[in-house]
């Protein structure tokens, strides 16, 4: 409930819309209610006094009043609709900004998918209780101020009669929801439970068959769908009072209501007309009480989702710019990168990720890194794209630590090509010049040709304005993988960072795009993290990185002679043949 | 992994509630798929039956009611009107008023508490109908052939389990009696009218073609922006997934203002659909409110009228506006049940289409059982294709002895996981047989068979639960140093000791709290654990470094002596010491030897493997 007032704040720009909300709302259950009054007016005066014309009269005024609360709710309907989902674009557009923002961090935290549903799912979950909310939960206590007023006016006597039901009716509503409410929450958990074993189930299908255990899969499933059946009944039976209960209380109102009234009226307090029209004003009220008790089916719903928006709205990016000065000139290529006993732990990890590293890369070099799996490559060129900030030591680039810099203009000096591939659907052209907006098609031709891509582009049907859907699932990893370095290219940058990103192609098409990039790349700082001996044994230095730590810096060499650890790297690859 | 997240996916199936013109997805065969829902209620029939007396019950007495609290004004009116006109004994009738509603009271109670009994005993019905659905395909799961799964997007397959069959449960809690107690209250309440007044009862009868006349342009109009809401709706789901999937590379190339541009059009594309079509849709309610307005007004009158010519009384009126009031809603819910049985029985047929789906053949004759397997495999002119248009494995022959490790390699789409999926039946060949110990696998038990092998796949499944639950798989009761000796077998103890909570560290959904290439190691020490017969392992080392490879390599070796195994390996590094290498190509072997005699031959396996290795031995 909480989460959700604290959403509340999108509404100021419909401050205004929402005050017509209420006020039409407000006139359109007025008018509404005001028909008994006239009908009251029918049978009081005009049937007992026989006089058609007043009747017919009355009827024209009724007519007109049922127009006028017509076109209040249209209004209304206008109003709500443009405030509810001009509520959910301006969310959407708040939290999608706000992500924009975020680093890795924050995307390990909260997990990638767990974000696209918040951003999707649950705003739109949202979206639509507060549509729920304008559309019923505001006419219904309209509905009951106006019936309750309009009853007053009525009867005063005649009205304890509501005011002690109101009450009863609440408190049933109420104990009823109370006691549904968890179970609704555990049908939520235990339906998610299902849809894991399950889509476990799927995915590891042939391991589950291999392994002879699809009678231990079907025992997990047939158990989270008892255990749902079972849930699902208990809920439903404790709802099944809600309705006959409230449909009793109201009905037993009714009842008080004639009798009394038939009491006052015999002692010539009211009169018939007014009793009648009395008695429709206490189901107005009633009624609407039951409309609110929707409200317990549909917020909880909505205050899980209003709970994960608001998570990330609340979210800061690790990364800030603070201290960060806008250099006139861009970074000098003439520097270099420069890594002084940088230590880094991801949050919450025991052991450091990378610990005391040392290094220096220099324009016009290679420093490659090699190691193991998990021994800290990748996070190395994450730490120099400022992904993450390290705890300890210093990072240098151009002569300036890194967090001097404005990231826009640090990360414009970088071409980084990560490990997993990510293109985007648009032409092969828009991928290209993803890196860099304004250039030239002689460049893209140019840089597609260093990348080895030239020929397999123009072999597709539309060359460099053929289409790639969502995750290029058109192309081959091979190819992703020369789309994604001519990307890098095409900026011109002082630093270039390539994080195993040769692995997917074939023996020649890597020697032709490993000696094209010499060229192209000639005064520029190259970082490539690789995992064969044979992509680093020929840059100017390696580096061996061992659990986070480096064991081992220098030339193919050097390493061999020096380092036990490159050496068990190279004899793994290099099985009975001769080490050069 | 791609696919963890597709299961409940953005969607607004089987929109329900008080106007929601969605477009409605219509079953294709409404009949069959109708009877063959209906047998599943049949063994509720008793109950059932049950439901539908006390529904009609329940309605009957709620039609009945407002015809005696029109007496009861009626009785008032009476006594008010010979009290004013002054005649003898004036005044209201207490003793007869205080009869009616006595009656009445025990009516509303009756009517209550059947309407409770109805939803009780409904809530038990609809689960456990659900509840029997979902089981049947459980089983059924265990039946398909995994041509099925691997054809079938696994989102679709949860979709129609877990989705459907709640909009199934849904309709079958609260439509089906809806239904009968709208049906049940339209005839009833038109007969109550009838007995009270025709003419006014043919108001309120009129108000039905009105508010159909007024409805349906508005339908179709917020149809259409409904549609375009849908569309502009996935344009925007589709950019965020591809630009929060890609975030890395969006940081890295400062795309970020680019990327909230076009966000921001798409959203305001979906804002202008958004509000046209909540508005229109809005104004259903509103117009039939107005629509019931009108019949109230004309009642008003008209009954107005015939009261004062005496041809009814004043508490008929009271009755009539309560019947009128009560008529719409009915109106309004068969319309929409339409709709919502439409969906109901769309979504059965979906997961009845799972369930018609055919079975992996069963045998017929008793299962051949190997006593004491030597394990002896063998491929005599197997042919294979995964469609009938494209034959993938063509007269393929093998012969492998007892504790022989073959070793496939060859570029991918050869077929090389083909041999696998043949070997374990996953799928069955189509001409020519595999035999162990010169017994035909396909006259074996299917788990009598795959408990022979074990398997390490490329792809590492894990399940959310511990780590020593995921080694221990493949058995119910394992103890604690089994596993742990076959984690230091896979050279997976180190790691697992590091992690915060040792053995017992639950893995998440995803697994992605330990790497790629420790998930590899978890799947192999799974399959050491298992202590199979036959090994298969399909690049079952691929995401692990290659001095890891090595020592784990080492532990293989260990685990292999003695039993039959095949290896299908992309670096050639790690099976140059198997007794046999195939080399496949466009589905059949085209070379096959020991390395070294492949070597020798300057073939295809040479020229491959020079293509690894010629680079860092130069």
């Amino acid at each position: 409930m909480n989460v959700m007032l604290a959403l509340f704040k999108f509404f100021k720009p419909y401050k205004w819309f929402i005050l017509a909300i209420l006020i039409f709302t407000l006139l359109q259950a007025l008018s509404n209610l005001y028909l008994p009054t006239l009908m009251s007016d029918i049978v009081d005066k005009g049937i007992v006094n026989n006089d058609i014309s007043y009747i017919i009269k009355i009827g024209i005024y009724m007519l007109i009043i049922s127009v006028i609360a017509a076109v209040f709710s249209i209004i209304t309907s206008f109003l709500s609709a443009k405030t509810a989902i001009g509520f959910g674009r301006d969310v959407r557009n708040e939290m999608f900004s706000r992500v924009e923002s975020f680093s890795l961090q924050e995307f390990d935290t909260i997990g990638t998918a767990s974000i696209i549903t918040r951003t999707t799912n649950d705003i739109l979950q949202v979206q639509q209780v507060y549509m729920m909310i304008f559309r019923v939960m505001i006419t219904a206590p309209m509905m009951c101020i106006g019936g309750i007023v309009m009853a007053l006016s009525k009867d005063k006597m005649l009205s304890l009669v509501v005011i002690v039901a109101m009450p009863i009716l609440f408190v049933i509503i109420w104990s009823i929801g109370k006691r549904g409410m968890p179970l609704f929450r555990a049908i939520q958990k235990r339906l998610d439970r299902m849809n894991l074993v399950l889509r476990e189930r799927l995915t590891g299908i042939r391991v589950v068959r291999a392994f002879n255990r699809s009678d231990h899969e079907e025992k997990r499933f047939e158990k989270a769908n008892h255990d749902l059946a079972a849930s699902a009944i208990k809920v439903n039976k404790i709802m099944a009072m809600m309705m006959p209960s409230m449909m009793l209380i109201l009905n037993l109102a009714t009842i008080a209501i004639v009798w009394f009234g038939s009491i006052r009226i015999d002692h010539g307090h009211m009169q018939v007309g007014d009793l009648m029209a009395f008695i429709q004003y206490a189901m107005q009220i009633m009624f609407s009480l039951i409309m609110l008790s929707m409200m317990f089916v549909m917020v909880p719903r909505a205050s899980a989702s209003a709970t994960r928006i608001q998570e990330v709205l609340t979210t800061e990016p690790s990364i800030i710019e603070d201290g960060a000065v806008e250099a006139e000139q861009p970074i000098s290529r003439k520097e270099g990168i420069t890594f002084q006993k940088v230590t880094f732990n991801y949050p919450g990890a025991e052991k450091p990720a990378l610990a005391d590293i040392t290094f220096t890369a220099r324009p016009g070099e290679v420093t490659a890194i090699i190691g193991g799996t998990g021994s800290g490559k990748s996070t190395l060129l994450k730490l120099i794209e400022r992904f993450y900030d390290y705890q300890e030591g210093q990072i240098t680039i151009g002569g300036r630590e890194i967090t001097q810099w404005p990231l826009k203009q640090l990360r414009s000096q970088i071409g980084y090509v990560p490990q997993k591939v990510a293109l985007f659907s648009g032409t092969v052209n828009e991928n290209i010049k993803f890196g860099k907006r304004e250039v030239s098609d002689e460049e893209i031709r140019h840089v597609a040709q260093v990348a080895q891509a030239s020929e397999f582009i123009a072999r597709m049907k539309e060359g460099y304005e053929t289409y790639l859907t969502q995750n290029a699932s058109n192309l081959s990893g091979g190819q992703k993988q020369r789309l994604s370095i001519a990307r890098a290219l095409i900026r011109k940058p002082a630093i270039y960072l390539f994080d195993d990103s040769f692995s997917a192609l074939d023996y020649k098409t890597d020697a032709a795009l490993r000696s094209a990039l010499v060229e192209e790349t000639k005064e520029a700082t190259m970082l490539i993290v690789a995992q064969r001996v044979s992509t680093v044994m020929h840059a100017d230095q390696i580096i061996v990185l061992e659990d986070g730590h480096m064991v081992g810096i220098g030339t193919h060499e050097q390493l061999l002679n020096e380092c036990s650890v490159y050496k068990e790297i190279v004899a793994s690859q290099i099985k009975g043949e001769g080490i050069a | 992994m791609s696919q963890t997240n597709r299961g409940r996916g953005p969607g607004l199936r089987g929109g329900r509630g008080p106007g929601a013109p969605f477009p409605v997805e219509k079953p294709k065969q409404f009949k069959q798929t109708l009877r063959r829902l209906l047998n599943y209620l049949k063994p509720y029939k008793w109950r059932l039956l049950s439901v539908l007396f006390a529904t009609i019950i329940s309605t009957l007495f709620t039609i009945y009611s407002p015809k005696l609290l029109g007496k009861a004004t009626t009785t008032i009116f009476e006594g008010f009107v010979s009290k004013q006109t002054g005649a003898l004994g004036g005044g209201i009738d207490f003793q007869s008023l205080l009869h009616l509603l006595l009656i009445l009271l025990m009516l509303y109670v009756l009517s209550s508490l059947f309407n409770y009994l109805q939803q009780y005993i409904m809530a038990g019905i609809a689960q456990k109908v659900v509840y029997d659905i979902r089981e049947e395909v459980n089983k059924k799961l265990k039946r398909l052939p995994l041509r099925y799964f691997d054809a079938t997007p696994h989102g679709e397959v949860l979709s129609r389990v877990v989705n459907d069959m709640e909009n199934v449960g849904n309709t079958l809690q609260q439509s089906l009696t809806t239904m009968i107690q709208s049906l049940v209250t339209i005839i009833g309440i038109i007969i109550m009218m009838l007995t009270i007044s025709p003419l006014m009862t043919l108001i309120v009868v009129l108000t039905i073609p009105l508010s159909l006349f007024v409805l349906k342009p508005i339908t179709q109009r917020s149809q259409k922006h409904f549609k375009e809401q849908q569309k502009q709706l996935g344009a925007l789901n589709s950019h965020v997934e591809e630009m929060f999937t890609g975030h890395e590379i969006v940081k890295a190339y400062g795309h970020e203002k680019q990327s909230m541009a076009r966000f921001g059009s798409i959203n305001a594309e979906l804002y202008q659909a958004g509000w046209r079509a909540q508005f229109i849709s809005g104004m259903i309610m509103p117009l039939m409110m107005f629509i019931g307005n009108l019949g109230y007004v004309f009642i008003c009158i008209v009954g107005g009228v015939l009261v004062t010519r005496q041809t009814i009384q004043i508490g008929d009126i009271q009755a009539f506006i309560q019947y009128a009031r009560q008529f719409t809603q009915p109106i309004n819910q068969v319309a929409n049940i339409s709709n919502i049985i439409q969906a109901t029985i769309a979504s059965a047929e979906r997961v009845f289409e799972v369930l018609d789906k055919q079975e992996e053949e069963q045998l017929t004759s008793k299962p051949e059982v190997l006593s004491s397997p030597k394990v002896e495999v063998r491929f005599e002119h197997v042919h294979f294709s995964y469609r009938p248009d494209e034959p993938l494995i063509e007269d393929m022959s093998i012969d492998v002895k007892q504790g022989q490790s073959i070793a496939i390699v060859g570029p991918t789409g050869a077929g090389k996981t083909t041999l696998v999926n043949l070997l374990m039946r996953f799928y069955e060949v189509d001409k020519g047989r595999i035999t162990i110990d010169n017994v035909d696998i396909t006259k074996m038990d299917r788990g009598d068979l795959r408990s022979l092998f074990g398997m390490v796949l490329q792809e590492t499944w894990l399940f959310n639960g511990t780590i020593k639950e995921n080694i221990a798989y493949s058995q119910d009761h394992v103890s604690d140093e089994a596993i742990v000796k076959a984690a230091e077998a896979a050279f997976a103890d180190h790691f697992i000791r590091t992690l915060p909570e040792g053995y017992e560290t639950v893995l998440n959904e995803e697994a992605s709290n330990i790497s790629q290439g420790q998930r590899q190691l978890l799947t192999i020490a799974r399959a050491i654990l298992a202590n199979p017969t036959i090994l298969i392992l399909d690049e079952a080392t691929s995401s692990v470094d290659t001095r890891t490879e090595i020592h784990i390599q080492q532990a293989m070796d260990n685990l292999l002596k003695g039993r039959t195994s095949f290896i299908i390996a992309h670096r050639l590094s790690t099976i140059q010491n198997a007794d046999l290498i195939l080399v496949m190509d466009n589905g059949t072997v085209i070379e096959q030897g020991t390395h070294n005699e492949l070597l020798e031959r300057q073939g295809f396996y040479a020229e491959l493997y020079h293509s690894q290795y010629q680079q860092a031995t130069s």
